[in-house]
């Protein structure tokens, strides 16, 4: 199966790589951005179909390694279920 | 006593640490792989800069899960003393062995330039030979060096004197434009509640010799040392 | 052979940027058409970026021999000899077509490759330096580009951990269509673990090293040797991304192996990968290698033979291991998780073959790739244009009414003001040894176990060649040896890297050929020796090519690392003296450019004999402990040298100089011209320095003090420019970054 992990930094938390972002986008004419953040996407090929268990290995992935709790939040997204290994 | 000097893949203050120990303070040194875990022969471990794993996920992040640095809890426990800087600082803070996070320059760029810091917390045995209030010059060289920690743990970190250096002017005061990547509160460095875990974004090994950057940086070492040889039976082996 | 492949036709290798003859001459060689891998082995090995097809007659010139020379041009990097058992290996290259089109990556990348041509010698890089030109500083598109390459070299330089000592930043519109990145490293070896790109010993294995391949950079040797159309700005996709962690790894690795004494020879695969590094390592050893491809770790599926031979991805060595050794090989690879893979031997017929599963795809002698490659001598032709442009007389334009706002508008001209926006993105200290960080004349470094330093800098001016291609080639080098004796060294050595338009045009050959007789004579005449360096043409975007610019990288030796002496003032009291001649002009100068937005006119004239001396003496008074700061005067002339002396250091520090009248104020204030330093003398050694300098018999004499907290100059007894010294300092701290915001 294939997922997708969204980390970004956690509301309240200054993103001046957002605010860059955002200042360019203004100088380039697109004043309607209100809001601009920047965050990291990790997309994941695993063994193994969609299941419960799988999303909750993924979750715990974030919260070991893929994102940290100080300052990130994230998102699991599975976006291919995959099939059961021996299956037709 | 002995120090242990950590090699990460992708460390680079490991030499710097290791000669400004051995050669200019004559104390004894070794490396320290990144995959050993038996730490019995040192008293002081030091986590030195570098980009460890290229810091490519986040500073810190891949080195704060390796096996030396699983060690470190164990050490700290009987006693070792555990200095991080700049990258280590920010493994150190991956590994929760400190409170916050090391966050991007505010600037978006990388700093290498001198800094000054003031010296809050001076009963530590990696600060004792200072006075509180005490200014030294430091260099610091780093693209991720923003401290931050949520409201709650500034106030838990103050309460218990946890942050020992701020960023400030030549003449002592903390002001915006004495903090050169927009550390919360000019944060330049932390300590565990134990006053065991030093962490430091600045490089006191670049502050060794008054020939390369001045020699404020040995103040912290010659603190160490001092307390090492006092009290050299505390690691209990 | 391979039947898969393209036929390959005329047409093909035509498109492959070979010639009509070179294609007859490779049916010639193999006595046959060539495969399609073989096709793709010939147009890049003879391309002139990896052949030097267009310059090599030109280079021969270079004096390259001295009794201090270890390793002269023809390797990796060059090697000179420190004593102590120690010696420098010293290179520079550029990288400029690839940070044009993506910066980032592209300076990255450069910075990378740089790094491995010191460390395949067994050498640890202890600093780097670059040297950049951009074009008009009011182009967004300038700002982008510089934003880029400078994040890119910050990148790549402190992820490996090394230091940046210097180099520079200039600005000219010629240069908006192709900027120059150049990058020098150095790096420190002991004698006896000296190491060269040779493939000796038949049978022996030959081993990969290093990151996987990927379709990185196929073409880049290619590319890199054509010139710009519109549209470039598409080729992205065969820009390679450097990953400056492995080559971390990568330099722990190898230097751990050849520590071990059972690599027998090693060399980086860079341009042309794996292509070039099969062919010239047996090339200059006269042996032959047969590789297998289907060995090669590579990271995308189905690559044809053509591709993992030519790819040129980053972070690669290819390393000849003694027979019966792999095993210690192999464990400190594996140690610092990098592959290293047998992907061939080392053979004794000469020739390289190449095979994939077996199947023979390549079959040529490796030194038609390499030593028979062609040579050309191709015509040169002084351009007509250029007589004109050096007829202009610079005073034919109005002077300035105000002098104080001419010097405070150079000042902040990006060109001249600080670059501290730039070096404070660069980690310049890791390693502990930089006595003397960027801001000075030079940068130095100490080395470690000894009582000896090393000072490096990096100089070049295109608009001076432009106007004299052998005169402003020779000043290049005039002006580094001075860079580094105003910082107390004695020069040692030179690397260039040599920034031209076409070669296929006559007058830009012509201009090659010109800067190539200056930099010889001038190295003849201060006995310093080239012992590597680059050769960039195609420098040209629709037709234009940028200033001829012949970029000098020069180490000098420090027997003492006491002697370091840094270009600002340091004492108020101190005599300020000017050593060297009085002729100077207006000629290719920066007030010309600031103020005319004009390039044109004479240059002041050289004598080498006189440079050498006036450096002599200098030396003399520095090692004599005479000097407090020594700065050479140099682009902006003697108002801005006197203002940097006073504003670059620590502490801020007026002065007050009275000059003779010599013409046109402008001219006295900011012409431009040789053989001049600014030295500051304490009061106490002024007899013993006035003495040394009449041994010496160089004209000089002292024209101020320091002192007070204004800057004032008067020429012929009437005061000129009277400002608080902390107004000029605003100017040349703040005139860069204010076209960065």
């Amino acid at each position: 199966m294939r997922a997708r992990v969204v980390v970004r930094l956690k509301r309240g938390i200054l993103d001046p790589q957002g605010s860059a972002v955002k200042r360019a986008l203004e100088g380039l004419g697109y004043r309607e951005v209100r809001d601009l953040r920047v965050g990291k996407l990790l997309e994941l090929e695993l063994d193994g179909a969609a299941s419960a268990q799988a999303r909750g290995r993924l979750e715990e992935m974030c919260r070991r390694l893929l994102a940290n709790p100080v300052t990130e939040d994230f998102t699991v997204e599975i976006v291919e279920e995959g099939t059961r290994p021996n299956l037709p | 006593m002995k120090f242990g000097v950590v090699i990460f893949p992708g460390t680079w203050s490991d030499c710097d640490f290791h000669y400004v120990i051995g050669e200019v303070l004559h104390q004894p040194v070794r490396y320290v792989w990144h995959r050993d875990t038996d730490l019995s022969e040192y008293d002081c471990v030091i986590l030195p800069g570098g980009f460890s794993y290229g810091d490519y996920l986040r500073a810190g992040a891949v080195a704060g899960r390796s096996p030396v640095v699983g060690a470190l809890g164990d050490f700290v426990a009987r006693g070792g003393l555990v200095l991080g800087s700049c990258n280590g600082f920010q493994i150190l803070c991956e590994a929760t062995l400190l409170p916050g996070a090391l966050m991007r320059n505010e600037c978006l760029q990388y700093r290498c330039q001198s800094t000054h810091v003031v010296v809050e917390n001076a009963e530590l045995p990696f600060t004792r030979g200072l006075r509180p209030g005490q200014v030294l010059k430091l260099p610091i060289s780093h693209g991720e060096g923003k401290y931050y920690a949520d409201l709650e743990t500034l106030r838990h970190l103050k309460a218990r004197s946890q942050i020992v250096f701020r960023y400030c002017t030549e003449a002592g005061e903390v002001t915006k434009e004495a903090n050169p990547n927009g550390s919360v509160e000019n944060i330049a460095g932390v300590v565990n509640e134990e006053g065991t875990v030093l962490g430091l974004m600045p490089h006191p090994e670049r502050a060794a010799e008054a020939a390369v950057g001045g020699t404020d940086g040995l103040l912290l070492f010659h603190s160490l040392i001092g307390s090492l040889v006092e009290d050299g039976s505390f690691l209990k082996r | 052979m391979s039947g898969a492949e393209p036929k390959v036709t005329l047409d093909l290798a035509q498109a492959h940027g070979l010639t009509a003859e070179e294609y007859d001459r490779i049916i010639r060689i193999l006595g046959r058409e060539p495969t399609f891998t073989e096709l793709g082995l010939f147009s890049a090995l003879w391309s002139e970026h990896c052949a030097y097809k267009h310059s090599k007659v030109f280079l021969r010139q270079l004096p390259t021999r001295a009794p201090h020379v270890l390793q002269g041009p023809g390797e990796n990097a060059g090697i000179v000899d420190l004593g102590d058992g120690l010696a420098l290996v010293l290179k520079m290259e550029s990288h400029n077509h690839p940070s044009f089109i993506e910066p980032f990556q592209g300076a990255a990348t450069g910075v990378g490759g740089i790094l491995r041509d010191i460390f395949t010698m067994g050498a640890r890089p202890i600093a780097t330096l670059d040297s950049l030109r951009f074009g008009d500083p009011e182009d967004p598109k300038t700002r982008y580009l510089l934003g880029g390459v400078v994040a890119g070299i910050s990148w790549y330089g402190n992820c490996f951990g090394v230091p940046n000592v210097g180099g520079e930043v200039a600005f000219a519109p010629e240069y908006g269509g192709n900027p120059l990145v150049n990058v020098m490293c150095v790096g420190l070896v002991r004698h006896d673990r000296i190491f060269r790109a040779r493939a000796e010993g038949p049978g022996n294995p030959v081993f990969y090293v290093g990151a996987k391949t990927g379709r990185d950079g196929i073409h880049g040797a290619t590319m890199a040797s054509a010139v710009f159309e519109e549209g470039a700005e598409e080729r992205r996709p065969t820009v390679q991304v450097g990953d400056p962690f492995t080559e971390k790894l990568l330099l722990e690795a190898c230097l751990g192996a050849l520590e071990t004494g059972a690599v027998v020879g090693i060399q980086d695969m860079g341009a042309a990968g794996l292509a070039c590094c099969s062919s010239e390592m047996p090339a200059r050893a006269g042996t032959g290698m047969e590789v297998e491809l289907s060995r090669v770790p590579r990271r995308e599926t189905g690559m044809t033979p053509y591709e993992i031979m030519l790819s040129e991805s980053q972070e690669r060595m290819l390393l000849v291991v003694a027979r019966g050794r792999e095993a210690e090989v192999r464990e400190i690879f594996a140690k610092w998780d990098l592959d290293a893979v047998e992907i061939g031997r080392v053979t004794a017929d000469g020739m390289l073959r190449v095979r994939i599963e077996g199947r023979l795809v390549a079959e040529v002698p490796v030194r038609a790739l390499t030593e028979d490659a062609p040579v050309y001598e191709k015509p040169t032709a002084r351009p007509g244009w250029l007589d004109a442009l050096v007829a202009f007389d610079p005073l034919s334009l109005p002077a300035p009414r105000d002098y104080e706002r001419a010097l405070l508008e150079i000042l902040a001209a990006p060109t001249v003001a600080s670059k501290h926006w730039v070096y404070r993105q660069y980690d310049q200290q890791v390693g502990i040894n930089t006595l003397v960080l960027p801001g000075s004349d030079a940068g130095v470094l100490r080395i470690k176990g000894t009582r000896k330093a090393i000072a490096l800098t990096t100089d070049g001016n295109g608009r001076y060649v432009l106007l004299d291609p052998c005169q402003g080639a020779a000043l290049a080098v005039a002006e580094a040896a001075r860079n580094l004796t105003c910082s107390g060294a004695r020069p040692l050595a030179v690397t260039d890297c040599l920034n031209f338009g076409s070669p296929e045009r006559p007058e830009i050959l012509w201009q090659f050929g010109e800067a190539i007789r200056g930099i010889s004579q001038a190295c003849q005449a201060l006995e310093i020796p080239v012992v590597s360096g680059n050769v960039s043409f195609y420098n040209e975007t629709e037709g234009r090519a940028i200033l001829p610019t012949p970029i000098i990288g020069m180490a000098g030796l420090l027997e003492e690392a006491e002697w370091r002496t840094t270009q600002w003032l340091k004492n108020a009291g101190d005599r300020i003296a000017l050593i060297g001649p009085e002729a100077v002009s207006l000629g290719g100068s920066e007030y010309l450019a600031t103020f005319g937005r004009r390039l044109g006119g004479r240059l002041a004239p050289l004598d080498l004999r006189l440079e050498r001396d006036v450096q002599s003496a200098c030396r003399a008074a520095i090692e004599a402990g005479l000097v407090a700061s020594a700065h050479d005067s140099a682009e902006g002339g003697l108002a801005v040298a006197l203002a940097e002396a006073a504003i670059s250091g620590p502490e801020e520090l007026g002065v007050e100089v009275a000059l003779p009248s010599g013409g046109r104020l402008d001219l006295v204030l900011f012409g431009e011209g040789p053989s001049r330093i600014l030295a500051s003398v304490p009061p106490a050694a002024e007899r013993h320095f006035e003495s040394l300098m009449r041994e010496w018999r160089v004209p000089w004499r002292f024209i101020g003090t320091v002192g007070g907290n204004r800057f004032t100059l008067r020429v012929g007894g009437e005061v000129v420019i009277n400002v608080p010294v902390e107004r000029i300092a605003h100017a040349w701290r703040t005139g860069f970054e204010r076209y960065l915001v």
